[in-house]
């Protein structure tokens, strides 16, 4: 399936200037989001990866490349210009960023104020947005009485208030509890499948990106270490970078086990029960476990389980076509 | 002194000393509140990053700010001559006021806009906002409780500068307390003066404090 490219990032660098001399936190990302996807980039803090989102609108300039927005360069353009896609391409924050001495409805209203809209009809469009967030009946209230979910569902109203294209989200559930969390992803990926809208999703958590991108790009010292489906960035890391992010694998070659071994991927889509157990009980194989380093995220598993192959291939062969048959990806180490 | 007399003087007292601070703080909002968002947002790092000009404005609050009332009021007095008509006089004593008042406005409006979370602005700049929707729409109305409560501070600041009017001949309640007051012996009158700048104080104090209160919905 070709999908038409709508923000196309072409060799981005931006240095800060520090007393201590310049820090690199992009050096020549390419990068390409797709109309209708969610696209997320990850990385451990100081990847850049938020630089990177704010280069995207601008609120950072970078010192060298391109940001192609249905081919137009963002970062040549004219102030006139560039306020017109910034209309187009909306974002959200971690911190939400509403302005406190509005209420909820005037918050969301602030996008259309700018553009000359008549109050008539803004105010008739804020009632519908804050319907679709589910927060019709707070019109009136001010920030200081809701709570950081509600505050984020208002930013997402307000945000879509200038009907944009893409929406940006830079770490925008990273200060709410997971139950939060999965209620505005869930938000998120409604209007993205509602009203196509195109969003770009930046993050350092793995479940983020697990439940609502199409895409995934790892971003590691400013560079782009790993880009890929979700799928496959996550079955089949290829980074160090990626490999640490998922909190797995041996992360340094020391690590690595003398003698064939098979490594086990827990990504989240196997069936919660007892593997290992099983292997043993019901298939006689004798698993010796090198490593695991596995995590529970949202009741599924995630993680890398390292053990020793059996030496018999018969009995290898019954293993590997029983983790595989639980949705387990089985890859071999140092095979013979 | 009799009743009716005191009456003369101390509401003669506080008409004066309101006269002089009144307009004198208007001016200096007008012109030190356009002052301070400017040296604001031409600031590094703000929506209008303009270094000289910013540097050069610094430069002149400071400077402004750094001479002592008594001393900017003598300094004055030929340039007064020319834009009130008179040097000296209650009435000429506003001009002195705003000079030295707008500098001090707009180190506190400065200190006010400052306090918006910088967040918030880049909200608005990633909505596609002008910079004059940013100061006018963002900005100013964000920092409006804080700038209120500034506003109050500054006019009590004007009406103690006030208080030294005598020096040039004005009155109002400061001039009655020393010229009518401390200077010829008259402790009671010179009591009954201060209480009642005292009362002032407190008064506009307390409006600014209920005002800011009252618009600023961050509370609750």
């Amino acid at each position: 399936m070709s999908q038409e490219v709508l923000i196309r990032i072409k060799g981005l660098s931006k240095v800060y200037k520090t007393p201590d001399g310049d820090v690199v936190a992009l050096d020549n990302i390419d990068l390409s989001v797709a109309k209708g996807d969610i696209h997320g980039v990850i990385g451990m803090s100081g990847a850049g990866k938020s630089t990177l989102i704010r280069c995207i609108n601008r609120l950072d300039t970078p010192n060298a490349g391109q940001i192609l927005y249905r081919g137009q360069d963002i970062l040549r353009m004219d102030t006139k210009e560039l306020l017109a896609v910034r209309r187009k391409v909306a974002m959200i924050f971690q911190q939400f960023n509403l302005l406190m001495q509005r209420t909820l409805g005037e918050n969301v209203r602030y996008p259309l104020e700018i553009v000359g809209v008549s109050r008539k009809a803004a105010n008739e469009r804020v009632k519908e947005l804050l319907t679709i967030v589910g927060l019709e009946d707070r019109l009136n209230a001010y920030p200081v009485q809701l709570s950081g979910g509600q505050l984020q569902r208002v930013a997402i109203a307000r945000a879509l208030a200038s009907d944009p294209e893409v929406l940006l989200c830079d770490e925008a559930t990273s200060a709410l509890d997971p139950m939060t969390t999965q209620s505005i992803l869930s938000l998120l990926q409604d209007i993205n499948r509602r009203l196509g809208l195109t969003i770009v999703i930046i993050t350092h958590e793995m479940a983020v990106i697990r439940q609502i991108c199409s895409r995934v790009t790892i971003l590691d010292g400013g560079t782009v270490a790993e880009e890929g489906t979700v799928d496959e960035v996550f079955m089949h890391t290829k980074s160090q970078a990626g490999r640490r992010l998922f909190g797995a694998a041996p992360q340094t070659p020391e690590e690595e086990p003398e003698g064939p071994a098979l490594r086990l991927v827990f990504d989240g889509s196997s069936v919660d029960k007892p593997i290992i157990a099983t292997l043993i009980k019901e298939h006689g194989v004798m698993v010796n476990i090198l490593s695991a380093d596995m995590k529970n995220i949202g009741g599924k598993t995630y993680g890398q389980m390292l053990i020793r192959s059996p030496e018999d291939p018969a009995e290898k062969q019954a293993l590997v076509h029983y983790l595989e048959e639980q949705n387990i990806p089985v890859k071999e180490v140092n095979a013979q | 002194m009799s009743q009716a007399q005191w009456l003369d003087l101390l509401v003669g007292g506080i008409n004066d000393t309101l006269f002089m601070t009144i307009p004198s703080t208007i001016l200096a909002y007008l012109v030190g509140m356009p002052l301070g968002i400017l040296f604001v947002v031409t600031g590094k790092e703000h929506i209008l990053p303009k270094p000289r000009l910013n540097t050069a404005l610094g430069v002149i609050i400071n400077f402004l700010r750094s001479i002592p009332f008594i001393i900017l009021l003598a300094m004055l007095i030929p340039v007064t001559r020319l834009v009130m008509g008179s040097g000296i006089g209650t009435r000429s004593l506003i001009f002195p006021l705003f000079i030295s008042a707008f500098p001090f406005v707009a180190r506190m409006v400065e200190g006010s806009l400052k306090e918006v979370d910088y967040g918030v602005i880049e909200a608005a700049q990633s909505m596609g906002s002008s910079t004059a929707q940013i100061i006018f729409k963002v900005l100013v109305p964000e920092a409006l409780p804080s700038l209120v409560n500034g506003a109050a501070i500054c006019t009590v600041a004007i009406l103690g500068y006030s208080a030294m009017a005598s020096a040039v001949g004005g009155g109002g309640l400061g001039a009655i307390a020393i010229t009518k007051g401390l200077n010829i012996r008259r402790m009671d009158i010179m009591y009954a003066a201060s209480v009642l700048l005292v009362i002032l104080v407190q008064i506009i104090a307390v409006i600014g404090n209920q005002s800011t209160k009252r618009i600023d919905h961050r509370k609750r």
